[in-house]
């Protein structure tokens, strides 16, 4: 049965070193939560408590409104799969899948209909036989997830389950995952640093760092109006531009922005937002995606700048330009204009007000695109 | 490509001088063992008329199989063999149990003082068994046991002149669980956790994930502990005067004093060198793939 699980200001400390610092959330059933965040940020620390391999040191771990901190990882009845797949070596494709049913002492008939079920489930029945290390990276993949489906887990737990893959087999596999989940409807939480793998297979994604959740919401909801600069610059690719703001203005319930570098004899920015973005230290920052931004000419253009790359990837064709204020080269998605563009050429940068976002001192967004 | 051909070319010259010299350190060891099968069928005159020459390892001229009917027939080398078998495969079989399950928690398992403990492990592996020998026979000597009388179990007031007393203190042994540790620790602990998650209890971790991809380390462990259980001599002289639990290396050592046949000699050696051959035989494959692996695991 699909459970709901439940943190409640889930601490982690090794040696006193605080780790996960804080962590509270829900995940309904049936939903598919992915964990995303740098590398170090906590994210297999938190799943390996969920799953019971790790002590959690302050906080409650509910499933289906129990407590289960104290539970082993047996009673937990939870479906683990581990980025190296730890498919034991010793034992046949059918032996792996069937193990905990042999552990929980199932009857061999009805262990082996389990055992097959699953391994059609995941067409694996021809390599029923075979031992793992005759299996190529996408059938062992296949393999440890389905030892976590045979004994109907109340969630599945995965921890980079693809990392190990090529990236053909990685898009592949992302859509089994999809699908299977689509047709099994199991509460899952996902661990990954790949985002695009969080923003395809989500329901909701959690974003952590440093044991922190920094935003948790629907895919499209992060990239549209993700909370803070973070977030911002963690989902999406190439990555949201931040420019500089050299000073704020409010005027008559609007605010004017000037950013650094902008041309004297251009306009202010005008933003539909009075929010006090100048409060606190550090500077106020202007994001930008790479889709709302357009290439003009060099003179009169808002900000200019040199193109310092291009990159083309078929579809889409995109130019990272080297502006003043700008925090890092800021990434343009290209339109027709594409094949005129070289490394090197002096160009302007024209985007919509409309579509920027602003983040304060403290790297929290106080403006982000209307729908 | 010219590298790649100079490399061949020097490995073909190289190859042969080290082949070369593997044959010549395999005669060093092997003439000794040849030397003494061929002296086991030879007469004392044979023996020394042989000598000096390369006669002496190869098993021509006059041969006899006197010498085994003497030592078969003479003192109780059958009684002192079976006694050997037994101290070895039950220090074996009990140590390679007792001490991979030490090894199995200490590399494992968490538990307070464990850190501690195996630290413990590497100081017992320095200290050499003959600096405690002597505080332990005492020890034995006056250890209540077991013994029979008259055909009757009876309480006895000493371990002495008793097969256990020859076994129960090697069957846990430092340099196995040592093995065993380095070994364990080179499995992924992800194994383990799967199991777990799979609703494995510790010890059905050890006993379906541990010992299944750990054969070669099992292997290693049965000949080096058996090797030295088979030649144990000085803990059978000071602690089993007597002849009932008496093994096979002592044995030889009071033949010896009995006769002047070289021959003879000989024949009992090679009655104790030749289970061990065969069991070494029987185990290499696993023994040298472990030894290999131990280097190039990653
Ligand atoms: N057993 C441990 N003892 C001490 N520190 C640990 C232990 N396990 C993890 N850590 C620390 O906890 C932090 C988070 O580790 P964790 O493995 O959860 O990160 P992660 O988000 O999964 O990273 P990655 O994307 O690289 O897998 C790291 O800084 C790591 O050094
Ligand atoms: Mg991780």
């Amino acid at each position: 049965m699909p459970a709901s699980l439940e943190l409640r200001d889930i601490h982690k400390e090794y040696g006193g070193r605080q780790i996960i610092k804080g962590v509270s959330l829900t995940v309904a059933p049936s939903e598919f939560l992915v964990l995303v965040g740098p590398s170090g940020c906590g994210k297999s620390t938190l799943l390996r408590m969920i799953a019971g391999l790790e002590e959690i040191s302050s906080g409650d771990l509910l499933f289906d409104g129990e407590r289960v901190n104290d539970w082993d990882p047996a009673r937990r009845r939870i479906g683990m799969v581990f980025q190296s797949y730890a498919l034991y070596p010793h034992m046949t494709v059918a032996e792996n899948v069937g193990f905990s049913l042999k552990l929980a002492k199932m009857p061999r008939a009805e262990r082996q209909q389990r055992v097959d079920d699953a391994l059609r489930t995941l067409q694996l029945e021809e390599l029923h036989d075979n031992k793992p290390s005759q299996l190529s990276g996408g059938q062992r993949q296949r393999v440890a997830i389905g030892r976590a489906i045979v004994r109907n887990p109340n969630a599945f737990l995965f921890d980079e389950p693809l990392s190990n893959l090529d990236a053909s087999l990685r898009i592949q596999m992302r859509m089994e995952i999809s699908r299977l989940h689509q047709r099994l409807r199991n509460t899952v939480v996902y661990v990954t640093h790949d985002q695009v793998e969080a923003m395809t297979l989500a329901d909701r994604i959690v974003v952590l760092e440093g044991g922190v959740i920094r935003q948790i919401g629907a895919p499209l909801d992060l990239y549209e109006r993700p909370a803070n600069r973070f977030v911002a610059g963690f989902i999406g690719t190439p990555t949201m531009a931040f420019l500089q703001v050299a000073r704020c203005e409010e005027t008559s319930g609007r605010l004017a922005v000037k950013l650094v570098g902008q041309d004297e004899h251009t306009p202010l920015l005008e933003l539909d937002t009075v929010a006090s973005a100048t409060r606190g230290e550090g500077p106020v920052t202007l994001g930008i995606r790479p889709e709302h931004c357009r290439l003009t000419a060099p003179d009169g253009a808002m900000l200019a700048g040199t193109v310092a790359m291009v990159e083309r990837l078929g579809a889409d064709t995109f130019a990272f330009l080297d502006l003043p204020g700008a925090e890092d080269t800021v990434a343009v998605r290209l339109g027709e204009d594409a094949s005129r563009i070289a490394v090197g050429d002096r160009v302007g940068l024209q985007f919509d007000a409309e579509k920027a976002h602003l983040f304060d001192a403290g790297g929290i967004a106080v403006r982000s695109p209307a729908r | 490509m010219s590298v790649l051909s100079t490399g061949r070319h020097q490995s073909v010259s190289l190859r042969f001088a080290l082949y070369a010299l593997m044959l010549l350190l395999a005669l060093v060891f092997v003439f000794p063992f040849l030397f003494m099968l061929t002296a086991s069928f030879r007469t004392n005159e044979q023996i020394f008329a042989h000598s000096g020459s390369i006669g002496a390892f190869v098993p021509t001229g006059e041969l006899t199989t006197a010498n085994y009917a003497y030592v078969l027939g003479n003192g109780n080398i059958l009684h002192f063999f079976l006694n050997s078998v037994i101290i070895t495969t039950l220090t074996v079989g009990l140590g390679l149990i007792v001490n991979s399950l030490a090894a199995f928690s200490l590399a494992r398992l968490q538990w307070r003082g464990r850190e501690a403990v195996a630290s413990l492990l590497v100081v017992l592996l320095v200290i050499p068994f003959e600096a405690i020998s002597v505080p332990l026979m005492l020890l034995v000597a006056h250890l209540p046991g077991l013994g029979f009388e008259a055909g009757r179990l009876v309480l006895t007031r000493s371990w002495l002149n008793t097969l256990y007393v020859q076994i129960l203190p090697f069957v846990a042994n430092a340099f196995s669980i040592y093995l065993f540790y380095q070994f364990f620790r080179s499995i992924p602990k992800d194994f383990d956790e799967a199991a777990y998650i799979d609703g494995a209890t510790p010890l059905q971790v050890y006993r379906h994930v541990i010992v299944p991809s750990s054969k070669p380390v099992f292997a290693t462990v049965s000949i080096l502990q058996g090797l030295a259980m088979w030649n144990q001599y000085l803990w059978p002289v000071i602690t089993v005067p007597g002849e009932s639990a008496r093994p096979l290396m002592v044995g030889m050592q009071q033949f010896f004093g009995h006769t002047t046949e070289w021959g003879n000699v000989m024949a009992y050696a090679t009655i104790i060198t030749v289970p061990v051959l065969a069991a070494f035989v029987i185990f290499q494959r696993w023994f040298v793939r472990s030894v290999i692996g131990s280097g190039v695991k990653g």
